[in-house]
């Protein structure tokens, strides 16, 4: 079979009628300009594209424009059972898969009714992949900020690091970033035998790499100056914008979804909640966030221990534990409008779900996404900065495009 | 703190044009507000000093089909110092779908509401900067409508693979 002729017409407009710009070349005064950053630019991290009103090197304002990755994640999880959405929720944040799925099961069992009656092994399971995994993603996060700024080193360091993590996860999934591993109801599979060694393994040998990180990187003199009194989000202004999560807790709020809703077993857990203090410059600034994140590695290593300690003790491992038990034969919820809201590594995720309670298919999901709500501030962020500082602003929000146009 | 019972009260003081109604079947709970009324409301219920919804988490658009002829926002609200949490939603006409934008209260609204033109073709009122955000500015149509039927050629490219 022949295979079809593209037939596309090239027509020097046709980029200017799909995306057209919003600001009017024709009005610049003689000493303004308009730089176009991406969609194909290392430093926007995927394909977002920020038109730049400049003054010399003064940015004077930035719209950005998004949907380069659009995915259509909306339309096919209303044409798909709640079951079969999973692996597209994976696809959203596609370097915290495990937390999008903790967050997107937690849903549609809150709908079901069945929250609460989960064995306590699966939901210690869920919370030891959901915080390796926030590990990684903050991982990919300092790490890919530092290189933007021009340090080189950690992003080497962590990404051999984060290589661990994806190794534990794959032996316990068989994937290395897209896992489906949590089902409504349950996991695909128990953690294998050893597992547990092996995390704390991991455990131990992640401490001193963490302190020669602070050392390399946080401690850095350049990266102080790089980053501190940078990109400076006061606290109304976040909390107006919508921002959640490490951003958020940057400019100096104890907020965390983890603590406040105290989903799944997260209260019986013992962790803190770190926040900015404005230790090298003005609170909320570009170091106080890439900071928070660096105190919640640790504090998800807190974490993973207490949840390998109960794996090990009171929830160990049985010859008869069946993380499938659980799962619900049909998945068909009442009539019923619910949202979730969990925390994952970039802020709070959200579910809207509607069921009409005739079909195992969501009659809508919307998925609230942190790092769309986060880009929002940009152009807030970004007004009379130099465009150096701009790169340096949009790696410490921290996006992932594949979550933002969904 | 505030009880569901007090803050329903508030909402229904500050309606001109109708009375809300309890929805029992929200998680968290809800309320349907007349659409002529949501900007009052919203206002109330954001600078009410005893509940303090300073948090916009999320706003939805639902189409309910031809078939039922309505549309629908949904606002979850959150409050950070009193961790309330409350959904409201207003229903819309089918045929003309037109709501006041809640963007100057809260910031985030911009771009949720951009998106929800975007997919369901919603107009809000006075909103500063309603443009497609998704899509391409030359797409036809709205895809999360219920009776969407997509283009078949997009600049001469096949739309359908």
């Amino acid at each position: 079979m022949a295979a079809e002729k593209v037939q596309y017409k090239y027509n020097p407009d046709n980029l200017t009628r799909s995306v057209p710009g919003k600001l009017n070349p024709a009005a610049l005064r003689s000493e303004e300009m308009i730089v176009n950053l991406g969609p194909q630019h290392p430093s926007t991290h995927g394909v977002l594209r920020l038109e730049v009103l400049m003054e010399g090197e003064i940015v004077k304002e930035v719209v950005p424009h998004i949907g380069y990755l659009h995915r259509c994640f909306e339309k096919h999880a209303e044409n798909l059972p709640y079951n079969q959405v999973i692996p597209f929720v994976d696809r959203l944040d596609y370097v915290a898969s495990m937390n999008n799925e903790h967050a997107y099961a937690m849903g549609v069992e809150r709908m079901l009714g069945i929250e609460n009656q989960l064995p306590k092994r699966v939901e210690y399971i869920r919370v030891l992949v959901s915080e390796l995994n926030r590990i990684a993603s903050h991982f990919i996060a300092v790490g890919t900020y530092g290189m933007d700024i021009g340090a080189f080193t950690p992003f080497f360091w962590l990404m051999r690091d984060r290589e661990h993590i994806l190794r534990l996860l794959e032996w316990a999934s068989g994937a290395r970033l897209l896992y489906n591993y949590i089902w409504i109801g349950g996991l695909f599979y128990d953690i294998p035998v050893g597992f547990e060694d092996r995390c704390r393994e991991f455990v131990n040998y992640i401490h001193p790499k963490l302190e020669e990180l602070q050392t390399v990187l946080l401690d850095n003199k350049i990266f102080i100056q790089r980053t501190a009194n940078v990109g400076v989000l006061p606290l109304e202004l976040a909390i107006n914008c919508g921002v959640t999560g490490p951003m958020l807790r940057g400019s100096g709020l104890r907020y965390d979804l983890r603590r406040v809703d105290g989903y799944s077993v997260y209260p019986e857990i013992d962790f803190d909640v770190p926040i900015g203090k404005g230790a090298m410059g003005q609170l909320g600034d570009c170091w106080d966030r890439t900071h928070v994140r660096v105190l919640e590695i640790h504090e998800s290593l807190k974490i993973i221990t207490q949840c390998l300690d109960k794996l090990t003790m009171e929830h160990k491992r049985t010859r008869d534990f069946d993380p499938q038990a659980f799962l619900p034969k049909k998945i068909r919820p009442k009539a019923q409008d619910l949202y979730v809201r969990a925390e994952i590594p970039k802020g709070e995720l959200g579910f809207f779900f509607r069921s009409d309670g005739k079909t195992d298919i969501p009659f809508r999901c919307k998925c609230r996404s942190c790092s769309f709500v986060n880009l929002s501030v940009l152009p807030e962020l970004a007004k009379g900065i130099l465009l150096a500082d701009l790169i340096a602003i949009i790696g410490s929000i921290d996006v992932v495009m594949g979550e933002v146009d969904r | 703190m505030r009880t569901f019972d007090e803050m329903f009260e508030v909402i229904r003081s500050a309606c001109g044009n109708g009375s809300p109604t309890v929805d029992e079947n929200t998680t968290p709970k809800g309320v349907k507000v007349p659409p002529g009324d949501i900007l009052a409301v919203m206002r109330a219920l954001l600078f009410d000093e005893s509940m303090f919804f300073d948090s916009l988490s999320c706003v939805t658009g639902i189409d309910n089909g031809p078939g039922d002829g309505t549309m629908e926002v949904a606002y979850n609200l959150y409050s950070i110092p009193y961790n309330h949490h409350l959904m409201i939603k207003v229903t819309l006409s089918r045929d003309n779908p037109v709501i006041e934008s809640v963007s100057h209260l809260w910031r985030t609204a911009d771009w949720f509401e951009r998106e929800i033109f975007d997919m369901f073709g919603i107009i809000f009122l006075n909103h500063p900067d309603l443009r497609r955000i998704l899509m391409p500015a030359d797409w036809d149509g709205h895809p999360l409508r219920k009776d969407y039927k997509q283009q078949e050629y997009y600049r001469d490219i096949k739309v359908a693979y």
